[in-house]
């Protein structure tokens, strides 16, 4: 559905994107992860048309952007970081003008109708964009890309600025609208990508370094066997009894969690139990075990791990993926 | 375009933009036309119009400051620019908007026609030559505001340069009577607004004239279209 080929851009001398290369087949909700400044709005602005690349293509449905751009643009819903809204009209008017700027035909009543319903918008139809909140504004903007149903949904950070319970609403409104468009959706905010994303790709100052499903992102790092354990005494005392476990691999100090309690990353060998081994040489050692939790590792973690420790390595085995 | 054209029409009259503009052109040729045609006990417009080029000179720019700038400012050109609409709609669209308002405005030219027409026979081939010129002149004002906008976001800084232009071009005449240089001096003299606009008061309708305010408008578009595609490379 789109083809995404080694695509770079330069502002100046800064490189934004470097060779980017992906695909996303119809129906698929990818993820684009990253910092802030990572390229994930440089790629989305892209793939919408808005920003010419430096090198590289990108094709939806096999109609090239630059060289087609009206036919490509037709397939499109794009929703950018700031919507852009006329916010002197009323949202029925700017949604009106909206489907007309797109060329769309037909029963025009219906069609606004139907994605004010969608976006949750039905009941401020009659009111002035600029006296709507944040959240309001975000779906009026979801509102307008979702008008005369195109294939494709690009969305850049579509929940920032909303309430917890608008964040639901529109997560789930992606993962209906995701059964039946391709969706490409950005954020800096990894559970949600977790949420309603069956692929992640992470960039990183400009370059992908990762592509794949949360899961397998997760499972890549995950350690089997690890906890987190509460532990008082003096941490070198704590880590030398801990280093006499025979099943634990390595420990790691992680914090200080209450005057004389640490907290602590340790982890076992493969497919060792770690509990029993951990329990008798701290009660050896008179440490007192205050508490554990297994060490889960959320996708903060992978995420954390990728772009710290990304080097031409991480960029070469993303690329091979 | 269509669909910007209406918008942007709208626009005007969403804000008090439109509404200042056609007070300010009505208060401005009702003045002039109690002055020199019913207290002057006059049916001759021509004293009417030249004013009005002044009028027209200085208050275009208040008509085109926000129509590209305010889309830069407010990030509304990304929805234009991810709408499969070709650059030169968006721009003709916004362009027109303000030919409309323009019109509007202008239109008391011939309201005022009517009115002296009741009480004695006017010139009609004159008024209609004065309206046509002004309007083709506006145009190509229009054509230039739009472009300068174009190049800010900053809607003072558009109407600051449009207005500088404007007195630059009104100074344009006596420029060329400062040159020497004869080719040079009817090169600038066939450049200025107010040359092409004189033949039109005279009530000579010459086809050149009309070329020049067609082609200036036609350059200015293409700048435009260019200085907003600039936007999608940058």
């Amino acid at each position: 559905m789109i083809e995404v080929r080694h695509l770079t851009k330069q502002y100046g001398a800064k490189t934004a994107l470097n060779d980017v290369s992906f695909s996303v087949p119809r129906g698929q909700v990818l993820g684009l992860l990253g910092l802030n400044g990572a390229g994930k709005s440089t790629t989305m602005n892209i793939i919408a048309g808005c920003l010419a690349a430096t090198s590289g293509t990108v094709t939806i449905d096999g109609v090239d952007i630059v060289k087609d751009p009206l036919a490509a643009k037709k397939k499109i819903g794009y929703l950018p970081e700031i919507p852009p809204l006329y916010v002197d009209m009323k949202v029925e008017d700017f949604l009106s003008f909206v489907y007309e700027l797109k060329g769309l035909r037909g029963d025009k009543r219906g069609a606004l109708g139907q994605v004010c319903e969608k976006a949750g918008v039905t009941n401020v139809r009659g009111r002035i964009i600029k006296n709507l909140s944040k959240g309001y504004r975000q779906r009026v903007g979801l509102a307008a890309a979702m008008l005369g149903e195109p294939a494709v949904l690009i969305l850049d950070e579509p929940t920032v600025g909303l309430d917890p319970t608008q964040i639901i609403e529109i997560r789930s409104l992606i993962e209906q609208v995701g059964r039946e468009h391709t969706v490409i959706l950005s954020s800096h905010i990894l559970s949600e990508i977790q949420a309603v994303c069956e692929r992640v790709i992470v960039l990183n100052e400009g370059r992908l370094v990762a592509d794949d499903t949360p899961e397998n992102l997760e499972n890549a790092i995950q350690s089997k066997n690890s906890c987190v354990a509460l532990i008082e005494g003096e941490p070198e005392q704590v880590l030398a009894a801990l280093e006499r476990a025979p099943s634990v691999e390595s420990t790691e100090r992680l914090g200080l969690s209450e005057p004389g309690v640490w907290e602590y990353r340790i982890r076992g060998k493969e497919d060792a139990d770690i509990r029993r081994d951990v329990f008798n040489v701290l009660s050896e050692a008179h440490l007192p075990l205050l508490g554990t939790r297994s060490a889960h590792v959320t996708l903060e973690d992978v995420f954390l791990r990728l772009v710290g420790a990304q080097t031409e390595t991480a960029g070469e085995e993303a690329a091979q993926e | 375009m269509i669909a910007i054209l209406k918008r942007e029409t709208n626009a005007y009259f969403d804000t008090p933009l439109g509404y200042v503009f056609l007070a300010v052109y009505y208060l401005f040729a009702g003045f002039f036309f109690f002055h020199y045609n019913l207290y002057g006990n006059s049916t001759d417009m021509r004293s009417l119009f030249s004013i009005l080029f002044t009028v027209t000179l200085f208050l275009i720019p208040i008509l085109t400051m926000r129509l590209m700038s305010e889309d830069r400012r407010t990030r509304t050109d990304q929805l234009l620019m991810m709408a499969p609409v070709s650059t030169l709609s968006i721009v003709m669209g916004k362009m027109l908007a303000a030919v409309i308002v323009y019109l509007t405005a202008l239109c008391i030219t011939l309201v005022q026609a009517a009115v002296l027409s009741t009480f004695a026979a006017v010139e009609w081939s004159v008024i209609i030559g004065h309206f046509l010129g002004l309007l083709l002149m506006g145009m190509a004002l229009i054509a230039v505001g739009l472009f300068i906008s174009a190049l800010t976001e900053n809607q003072i800084i558009a109407a600051i340069g449009g207005f500088c232009v404007g007195f630059f071009l009104m100074l344009l005449d006596s420029l060329a009577g400062m040159i020497s240089n004869s080719v040079l001096a009817g090169f600038v003299s066939d450049l200025s607004f107010q040359t092409h606009y004189q033949n039109f008061t005279l009530g000579i309708f010459d086809f050149s004239d009309v070329l020049f305010y067609v082609s200036v408008s036609a350059l200015f578009v293409f700048f435009t279209c260019c200085a907003f595609e600039k936007r999608r490379i940058a």
